[in-house]
């Protein structure tokens, strides 16, 4: 079996992984990091969303090796101790009832807000095209979006 | 997914070759169509040839007349890029309203090309704009790429490195989206440029096609107006239970004149 190489939330990791692995197997199964969710098999739910050299992708339609030497990050890399502003934010306006999709929100909000740091609520909408809840009806995520923006704006962005 | 053998090669050549030796091989660019299918086991290749290492492949250039852009140039670039949203505004909207920012983030536009979903928006833009494909063997007009449900002009194992396309006078893509899965109902791109005018419609048939009856009429008036009470014929095409093909022909008509109104 081949072994895969990447940086995973600053740490350098490597495994062995067949090429049919999925990211999102190998961050869950080999390497322990069970935040990151796998919630449907279609690519559409955005519970799987990880970060990739900064850029939001599906960690479940990739494989393992076609990120050999790529950044990962995923949403146990945020916190440092304390919560990050955006999951702070969910936390706060209550952006979640059984936080299944709140990993692949979170990490989504994040790439939305360092690419716009000032989203309007449409920009939040349209950007959670790839993201499905079905629990909240959006509404307190897209609060909790714009909340965190304006946090990570004021000083604790990362 | 089955398994198979992964390949990553540093060059087309390269790639090349080792699509000629493989069993059943299939080029991997963004995995946004390719992936999902292997995991619902719809695909089965033996060997994958990732294409990522292909830096050759990726980029965009403008020139005094035309947009050129590489095969494994992501749908998130091309969106985001000043230099396209300058020459051709609709190709970066067009780029802009595919799927989802995470599938944008991955897939690539020799990746929709190639794979010619019957509902996907760049072979609308890459007929309308009457683009040309470039291949590791060849170039290949727009009107002649577009052969069927998923088919292409494409031989086995050929490569698409680039497509260039020509800077219109105007253009104008209108999607209708379906609500859930974001891909075209119906989309319609129309080019206006020295040449005349070019209307290509994706999502509505088994793959692209031009509406010359629309082209014809605006010609001779390009305004909104002059696409009014023309009736697209639903013969052939596309009906499944998101829309009936009498619902399709009706938004052909309807986006048409949407992109018209958007550059009269
Ligand atoms: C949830 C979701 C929503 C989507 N919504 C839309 C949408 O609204 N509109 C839309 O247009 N698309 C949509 N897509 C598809 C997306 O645009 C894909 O990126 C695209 O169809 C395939 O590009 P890729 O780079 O991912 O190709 P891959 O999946 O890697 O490959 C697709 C096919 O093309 C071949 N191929 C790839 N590159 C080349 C090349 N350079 N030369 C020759 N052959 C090649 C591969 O061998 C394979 O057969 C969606 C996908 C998903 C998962």
């Amino acid at each position: 079996m081949p072994t895969v190489t990447m940086t995973v939330n600053g740490r350098a990791v490597s495994g062995e992984a067949e090429p049919r692995t999925l990211l999102v197997q190998f961050l869950r199964d080999t390497l322990g990091l069970t935040g990151t969710h796998i919630g449907c098999d279609t690519s559409q739910c955005g519970a799987c969303v990880v970060h990739l050299d900064g850029l939001s992708v599906k960690s479940c339609s990739m494989l393992a090796v076609q990120a050999e030497g790529a950044a990962v990050t995923t949403i146990e890399g945020l916190s440092n101790g304390e919560l990050q502003p955006m999951q702070a934010a969910f936390r706060e306006h209550h952006g979640l009832q059984c936080g299944f999709c709140t990993p692949g929100m979170v990490m989504s909000a994040i790439d939305l807000v360092n690419q716009n740091p000032t989203p309007s609520e449409h920009d939040i909408r349209e950007w959670l095209d790839g993201n499905i809840c079905r629990c909240t009806g959006y509404h307190n995520i897209v609060k909790a979006i714009k909340a965190g923006a304006e946090a990570m704006a004021a000083g604790g962005k990362r | 997914m089955y398994s198979f053998a992964y390949h990553r090669p540093v060059s087309a050549a390269e790639a090349e070759a080792l699509a000629a030796k493989a069993g059943e091989a299939r080029f991997l660019a963004g995995g946004m169509t390719l992936l999902p299918a292997m995991k619902l086991r719809l695909a089965q290749p033996t060997d994958l040839i990732d294409l990522a290492r292909l830096g050759d492949l990726r980029g965009i250039k403008v020139s005094g007349s035309e947009v050129r852009i590489g095969a494994m140039t992501l749908h998130a670039a091309v969106a985001a890029s000043a230099e396209v949203k300058r020459a051709i505004p609709a190709l970066a909207h067009c780029a802009g309203v595919i799927g989802d920012p995470q599938v944008r983030n991955r897939g690539t536009l020799g990746g929709s090309l190639a794979n010619n979903d019957p509902a996907a928006d760049y072979p609308a833009a890459v007929l309308g704009l009457n683009a040309t494909v470039h291949t590791s063997r060849r170039t290949i007009p727009a009107d002649s790429f577009f052969r069927g449900l998923f088919e292409t002009a494409l031989e086995p194992g050929e490569l698409i490195t680039a497509v260039s396309f020509p800077i219109p006078e105007r253009a104008a893509y209108e999607k209708f989206r379906h609500p859930a899965s974001r891909y075209a109902v119906v989309g319609v791109f129309v080019a206006r440029t020295g040449g005349g005018v070019r209307v290509a419609v994706t999502g509505a048939g088994p793959c692209a096609f031009r509406a010359t009856q629309l082209e014809q009429a605006l010609a001779k008036n390009f305004s909104p107006d002059a696409l009014k009470g023309i009736k697209i014929s639903a013969d052939g095409l596309n009906s499944d239970i998101h829309a009936a093909a009498d619902y399709r022909a009706h938004l052909i008509g309807v986006m048409a004149r949407r992109a018209v109104a958007a550059i009269a």
